[in-house]
């Protein structure tokens, strides 16, 4: 299965990555190539929506934590929106629902 | 290597007996002689010269048209012969590697595979496969002077070499600090240090840590974002989630560990595995949580080893024989 990233500009200019597919070791790498040069920025603002993730392993889950510590490295925030109960159980587990911001909020205006 | 001559010799001869008594057999025999020659090393423009040096032989006047077609075709074919030494090379490379994969395959599993200690109160049954040749599970099991028994399981992320060597390091890390085997917490505490300084940023590791108490029966836990496992009362007849909250090793340097204890009664089972047990997907998707209790639940009256193995064939089945992750899966339980 595939996964794909759609990338906009949210109103307030923060960058809104929505991903749908299957977040596993075979298409990881497609979401660290694309969200760690966002988080790379510094006070960026980056949200991860996640409304249409089926699926997403630990290899998913390590690529969400390099996104977050670059983010604090360079003062930015990491914000991780909509996750279907079996990601949220996963975040819960890991233990970074105590860390990284989640949102619920079902559909956030873009430009 | 073959000798150009005996070559020659058996290729026309090959090629006269298809030319004057043609049927299927004198072809396969051309098919036999390219796997000969792809075993000799023997190149595609070198059989197709081979060819056109016999023809000669037979055509010593050929229409000069002809010879430079074959001289045209010569040409042609030295792209096979590059990529035919090329493959060839790459073979040669890979049977290496695999060589080497092998070694470090066989002096992980002596690091890995540590003796199940043996008690006469608990019964322990263990079971790790990787999905490939090297595994990013492990568990470990140490008795102490004590008579308490320590116990841990850790899931690297991801599979295959980097993460089957960022385990060695949890190993080393584990056995240099013996005094501390007894404070499930500061276990943790300690290697999530050692796996925040070290690691890749995305590369993270979770951890359940038990220390089992003899003479109190009771089971002294922490963990560290791992898979809970079960915990099962011979009293109520029922499962229980083993719950216990941490984050996992490496996500942030100051993260303290809470230490949890479940007493233990005769007939108790604890449960422990790793991802690659709840993550099993069938054709019709992910085995559930209670799925395991329900394979579990059919074999109580075995040994705790035979119910490990059980369950691992039954999942092994359904996946097809096919295991997607690392595959590690600990049950023990009170005997006295």
């Amino acid at each position: 299965m595939n996964l794909n990233i759609l990338h906009e500009k949210k109103v307030d200019g923060g960058e809104l990555l929505t991903i749908s597919g299957e977040l596993d070791a075979y298409t990881a790498p497609k979401l660290k190539e694309t969200i760690l040069p966002l988080v790379d920025v510094e006070r960026a603002s980056v949200t991860l929506d996640l409304k249409d993730t089926d699926y997403m392993d630990s290899t998913g889950i390590g690529v969400i934590i390099a996104a977050y510590k670059q983010s604090c490295k360079r003062n930015g925030t990491l914000v991780v929106q909509n996750l279907t109960p079996r990601v949220s159980r996963l975040f819960d587990i890991t233990g970074l629902s105590e860390i990284i911001t989640i949102d619920d909020i079902k559909k956030e205006e873009t430009t | 290597m073959i000798d150009h001559k005996e070559l020659y010799q058996h290729y026309r001869k090959l090629l006269i007996e298809h030319m004057e008594r043609k049927s299927e057999k004198t072809l396969y025999n051309g098919q036999l002689f390219s796997r000969q020659m792809m075993e000799n090393g023997v190149s595609p423009e070198d059989v197709l010269s081979l060819h056109i040096d016999v023809i000669k032989e037979f055509y010593p006047h050929m229409d000069e048209k002809f010879q430079s077609a074959f001289d045209f075709l010569l040409e042609a074919m030295i792209g096979y012969g590059l990529a035919y030494r090329e493959h060839q090379n790459l073979r040669y490379k890979q049977r290496q590697l695999e060589s080497e994969i092998d070694i470090a395959a066989d002096v992980q599993q002596s690091l890995l595979v540590g003796e199940v200690p043996h008690y006469d109160f608990l019964d322990i049954g263990v079971i790790s496969r990787p999905a490939k040749r090297m595994s990013g599970d492990y568990y470990h099991f140490v008795k102490d002077e004590q008579n308490c028994l320590s116990v841990a399981i850790a899931d690297v992320i991801g599979k295959g070499i980097p993460a089957a060597l960022c385990m060695s390091m949890i190993k080393y890390a584990m056995d240099s600090e013996p005094e501390q085997r007894t404070k499930p917490g500061a276990v943790l505490e300690n290697l999530n240090r050692v796996v925040e300084q070290n690691v890749d940023p995305s590369m993270f590791i979770t951890m359940f840590y038990g220390l089992y108490n003899e003479s109190q029966h009771r089971l002294y836990f922490a963990s560290a974002g791992h898979e809970p496992g079960f915990y099962y009362s011979s009293n109520k007849d029922e499962f229980q989630e083993l719950i216990a909250k941490g984050r996992v090793l490496g996500l942030d340097r100051s993260t303290k560990y809470r230490e949890y204890e479940k007493n233990i009664d005769v007939g108790d089972m604890v449960i422990l595995f790793s991802d690659g047990v709840t993550e099993c997907r069938t054709e019709k998707g992910f085995i559930e949580r209670d799925e395991i209790v329900r394979l579990i639940r059919q074999r109580m009256h075995l040994s705790s080893q035979e119910i490990v193995d059980g369950v691992y064939k039954e999942l092994e089945r359904l996946q097809d024989f096919q295991l997607r992750d690392d595959f590690t899966l600990i049950i023990l339980k009170r005997e006295v």
